[in-house]
């Protein structure tokens, strides 16, 4: 790659708070650090991680919608937590991250454990108990 | 109190960890020359070892390796640690700090704060180096990030206790001898020698140049096998293995260019720059390959755009890699 070649295809992935160090040649043949705002194909492959992320919430929360599950459903698809994620970082048993899926369970936790949840998403309780999705990284431009 | 330490950006983490540490204690080692001595070009795809349903794939060794084999290589000790308790693991680092010592730290990225959202998984073997404390929070040299940063004591302690796949458990590491003199020269012959083997001689099939024919072999079945969409899923994650994360381009091939270039200077070979212009070559082609990919993903590929011909070019990437890793073989004896 040549240094005239460092793309600058700049889809707001790194939300501007860095840019990529890449490597290429100037023209004298001499390797050079060239930073670059992105590059279209390796932002095409985030976004297609991201949609179908997306895509995965988007059809439990319906299910949290309609009573089905709690909202740490939702989230674990929207952070990408299994079951044993979630337990090794909330500290609680696998069998109890289980039983708080069901909007039942889910209503009578208390404050303390609804903290250690938002905590795992990084969100707030409220947001946690209102299902509000703000652990999508692109939600504020929608 | 912030020690006097020069934060320089990288391509990767732990390349540009271990540059900026040695920088620190007067070895001055540019990001390539870490990476080439630390043997980090490799390539990894395990059809049967899966992460999200999608097969792992990799464009170097394990995390950590590159580090452990500089370090070994140009004699330096290093003192790590990891532990059990939360609270010793950020006194540990406290105490460090008082001493004046930066400390590189293994961290996870989905809670790092100050990290792009959509770049933040559940990625644990991100490297960064703490330089010191100021108005209560932590100063931080992200090698990946442009300039430095800033994390509270429960924001670093919740990275450091990252949890999933290569957990850091607060691991902490620093240098604690340097010897007085560096046989760079060594250094790297070793290191070119050693990428060589890895590349060229692992008996199984998911390593280097035969892991590269293996995945070209398997991604024309992909379609077939797994259908349209899933296919697209393992392309993507494929591209974003290559290119995403902080490989300086071309999955480490133009990073790895640059250290031949380097080398070639320093040990006097001229060989190893016409070796550095066949692996831009090659990092060019990987490049190619990844624009294709991305059409596909995209629903909007050409005439000619297939997994058909995406398996043939990898069969070429494969061949130019074999070749020049044994011209490299032959320069350095």
């Amino acid at each position: 790659m040549k240094r005239e070649q460092v793309p600058q295809d700049d889809d707001r992935l790194m939300e501007g708070r860095t840019r990529d160090l890449c490597y290429a040649v100037d023209e004298n043949g001499e390797y050079v650090q060239v930073l670059s705002t992105g590059w279209e194909p390796k932002n095409a492959a985030l976004m297609q991680a991201w949609e179908e992320i997306g895509e995965q919430a988007k059809a439990i929360y319906s299910q949290v919608q309609a009573g089905q599950v709690s909202p740490i459903a939702f989230f674990m698809a929207q952070c990408m937590f299994d079951i044993k994620l979630l337990s090794d970082y909330t500290g609680l048993p696998k069998r109890k991250v289980k039983a708080h899926l069901e909007p039942e369970q889910f209503r009578r936790l208390d404050a303390e454990t609804l903290k250690s949840y938002a905590e795992a998403f990084n969100i707030t309780v409220e947001d946690l108990v209102n299902c509000t999705n703000t652990a999508d990284p692109f939600s504020e431009e929608k | 109190m912030i020690v006097d330490f020069k934060h320089r950006q990288a391509a990767h983490c732990e390349n540009g960890v271990t540059s900026n540490i040695f920088r620190y204690y007067g070895v001055d080692l540019s990001e390539a020359m870490a990476f080439g001595i630390g043997s980090g070009l490799f390539f990894i795809y395990m059809p049967f070892l899966k992460y999200n349903g999608i097969p792992v794939s990799s464009f170097r060794p394990l995390p950590g390796m590159i580090f452990k084999r500089a370090t070994r290589l140009l004699g330096i000790r290093i003192y790590r640690k990891a532990f059990r308790d939360k609270t010793a693991s950020m006194k540990a680092l406290d105490e460090a700090l008082d001493r004046h010592i930066p400390v590189g730290l293994q961290v996870g990225v989905f809670h790092l704060a100050y990290f792009p959202r959509p770049y933040r998984f559940h990625f644990n073997a991100h490297n960064l180096v703490v330089l010191g404390r100021e108005n209560g929070r932590y100063v931080i040299s992200d090698p990946v990030m442009e300039s430095l940063e800033s994390l509270s004591y429960d924001e670093l302690l919740r990275v450091r206790w990252a949890r999933g796949l290569f957990q850091p458990k607060g691991k902490m590491y620093y240098p604690v001898k340097i010897p007085g003199k560096i046989d760079l020269a060594s250094a790297i012959v070793k290191g070119i020698r050693k990428n060589c083997r890895e590349m060229l001689s692992i008996p199984i099939p998911f390593l280097g140049v035969r892991g590269i024919r293996y995945l070209a072999r398997d991604i024309r079945r992909w379609p077939a096998k797994l259908g349209d969409k899933k296919a697209a899923l393992h392309l993507g994650q494929f591209i974003r293995m290559q290119e995403e994360i902080g490989t300086g381009g071309a999955g480490f091939r133009f990073i790895y260019a640059a250290f031949l270039q380097e080398a070639s200077k320093i040990l006097n070979k001229p060989r190893l720059q016409e070796l550095s212009e066949n692996m831009t070559d090659c990092g060019d082609r990987w490049r190619e390959f990844a624009v294709m990919a991305a059409r596909i993903i995209k629903n909007r590929s050409g005439e000619g755009e297939s997994y058909e011909a995406m398996s043939a070019m990898l069969l070429e990437i494969a061949d130019r890699e074999q070749a020049i890793f044994k011209e490299l073989r032959k320069a350095v004896t």
